[in-house]
């Protein structure tokens, strides 16, 4: 091997080598990697002690009950289906809206906006600093202006979805484009060479062929959406609800914000309970997630 | 006369057109383009939305609250029966967590960023890198809970020295964001890291560097705007988190410099008083905005730096 492969790679050095690397220089670079594997153990087993402290916390009470029942104020009948079906209408809604929004203005700002015009610069970085606004502003836009205010519609599913719609709008833009970009120029100019318009190259081959990493960022953004607990805190998400919503005007919770509920309880069994419904949630999120992963390796292997 | 072609959305000239069929395509075009320009318009649509919700209470409310009481007293109790307004507390609160969870998420998400750009194999690299897409997948009430009945009571009520910590502490609350915060280091600088030109990297090999001093005599220079901008992200969701703020460093605005004990943050203090069903228009609830107007008002000054570094020294390499 080479003498730069082997300084490289940190192995031994071949002995007519071994001066140019004093013993001083060589265990420092052990040691150094020593620190960043150490580092790594610590956050690897973080995560590891989280997971397993939870499943132990919760994994008595994780059965069909919990799912099937309500929450109670009884921790031993204390179920999460409101909550379930909360998620469920919300995190539902707030896609259905936020990624035609997105995906339309990823499109523009990839496909048809100049970039040297002053209001596509401003749009750019309106999106990058709205997607790092802290998540409990949109709770407190959505109580000044939703919940109370001209909407005015109080503690409902409705006003979640408008609120998670804002909150997620920026990743799922973000996403899109990046998406949107990563498909071959010369679909597009091949596509204009041959008469097409815009739209139309947009519609028939751009967007097609970017659809594998539109899907993974939209699954990605409504997990986030899924695990949103902090500006529902200031939308009424946290009330006792003990019914499954049927519209958009009714009353609801969600899991992350039940979960809050039951973890902050003074009764120490309800914490068993939060346990095994972060159980739930963590395992509905690592659905998604592995879904979005699998889509994007299928479809990473064909371009 | 030219034909300006459709799609650059220069005009046409409409009377050359030859033909309805290409005038109704022309009118698609321009009627989408519009629509998605409408669409777009959106996001800055809910910037001033947020600036229009946060500003007027937070400005009625320092009508009726005293600039010199705000920054001036160190006693937050603006939701008891005889308020008090002095916003040191939570700021403090703040900077506790912050700087606890800063000193945990920097040091480790950088050394997973070095692992993982210079020292990895791609075997390691195919391991490492979903374990931080699952860290940063995790919703911040799980965190909140981990750190309530697991860090709080096993690490820090057992080994911290100073005081006596109870239930809720911002020690504990920062451990755990730092944790929740190491991918966005990691993932950031990871990719200054990779941005690097491979000519620094090999040519310091060449000259005889080991490893560790081309992670930190090259690499990490060369990095640097990324990982400043990582940090400065870091610490700008520090700021900003709510949940596990609320969970594990409690809901007690005390003013104290230590760790150990609980404390509110600017951020759980919304999420507190929002909880707590505030009539509109009392200053109970005006406080929820000028608190919240200088929370926003903390994060954006932060992110606007961190784009600005970032594009500065990106043209380095350009």
């Amino acid at each position: 091997m080479t003498t730069v492969e082997a300084v490289a790679s940190g192995d031994e050095l071949p002995t007519e080598l071994a001066s140019t690397v004093s013993a001083s220089r060589r265990a420092k670079d052990r040691s150094f990697q020593a620190v960043l594997a150490f580092a790594l153990l610590v956050a690897f087993g973080t995560l590891v002690t989280l997971i397993v402290t939870t499943l132990l916390d919760g994994w008595d009470r994780l059965n069909w009950d919990l799912i099937r029942n309500f929450p109670s104020a009884r921790p031993a009948k204390a179920g999460i289906q409101s909550a379930i079906f909360g998620s469920l209408w919300v995190v539902g809604f707030t896609a259905l809206v936020s990624l035609p929004l997105g995906l339309g203005t990823a499109i523009y700002l990839e496909e048809f906006a100049h970039s040297e015009q002053w209001y596509n610069r401003v749009i750019e970085i309106n999106i990058q600093n709205l997607a790092g606004v802290p998540s409990v502003v949109f709770g407190i836009l959505g109580l000044a202006f939703v919940v109370r205010g001209p909407l005015g519609w109080g503690f409902t599913v409705g006003s979640a979805i408008v609120v998670l719609t804002m909150l997620v709008l920026p990743l799922v833009i973000i996403a899109s484009r990046e998406a949107i970009r990563a498909v071959p120029s010369s679909l597009r100019d091949g596509s204009l060479a041959l008469g097409a318009t815009q739209w139309q190259t947009v519609w028939r081959q751009i967007l097609p062929a970017a659809i594998p990493g539109i899907a993974t960022g939209s699954i990605l953004s409504v997990s986030r959406a899924l695990g949103e607990s902090a500006p529902l805190l200031l939308l009424g998400a946290l009330a006792f609800v003990t019914y499954n919503p049927s519209s958009l005007a009714d009353g609801y919770t969600v899991l992350p914000l039940l979960i809050f509920k039951y973890a902050s309880d003074a009764k120490a069994e309800f914490h068993a309970v939060a346990a095994a419904a972060i159980i739930v949630l963590l395992a509905i999120l690592l659905t998604l997630n592995s879904a979005a992963i699998v889509i994007r390796n299928r479809f990473q292997r064909k371009g | 006369m030219a034909i300006a072609a459709g799609h650059t959305g220069a005009p046409v000239v409409e009377h050359l057109l030859p033909t309805g069929a290409l005038r109704r395509r022309y009118l698609v075009e321009r009627l989408v383009r519009l629509s998605l320009l409408i669409t777009a318009s959106l996001t800055v649509l809910i910037t001033l939305l947020i600036a229009a919700s946060l500003i007027p209470p937070a400005i009625e409310f320092f009508g009726e609250v005293p600039l010199r009481e705000f920054f001036g007293s160190t006693t937050w109790a603006p939701l008891f029966g005889t308020p008090q307004f002095g916003v040191w507390p939570i700021v403090l609160g703040t900077a506790m967590v912050m700087v606890t969870a800063v000193l945990v998420s920097v040091p480790l998400g950088l050394a997973a960023a070095f692992y993982l750009s210079e020292y990895a194999s791609p075997r390691t690299r195919k391991f490492l890198k979903p374990i931080l897409e699952v860290l940063a997948g995790i919703p911040t009430v799980v965190f909140g809970f981990f750190g309530l009945y697991f860090i709080n009571p096993e690490l820090v009520k057992r080994f911290w020295p100073f005081g006596e910590p109870g239930t809720y502490s911002a020690l504990g609350a920062g451990l755990v964001v730092g944790v929740m915060i190491i991918p966005i280091v990691a993932s950031v600088s990871e990719d200054a890291m990779s941005a690097v030109p491979s000519a620094l990297r090999d040519g310091a090999f060449a000259l005889g560097a080991t490893r560790r001093e081309v992670c930190t005599g090259v690499i990490f220079p060369a990095a640097l705007s990324g990982i400043i901008a990582a940090i400065v992200l870091a610490v700008s969701r520090a700021i900003g988190e709510t949940t596990i703020a609320l969970m594990v460093a409690g809901s007690n605005p005390r003013f104290t410099f230590n760790p150990g004990e609980g404390m509110q943050t600017m951020a759980s203090f919304i999420g507190f008083a929002g909880i707590g069903d505030q009539p509109t228009g009392s200053t109970g609830y005006k406080t929820i905005f000028a608190v919240g107007l200088l929370l926003f008002a903390i994060t954006f000054v932060l992110n606007m730096i961190s784009i600005r570094v970032v594009r500065r020294f990106r043209e380095v390499y350009e």
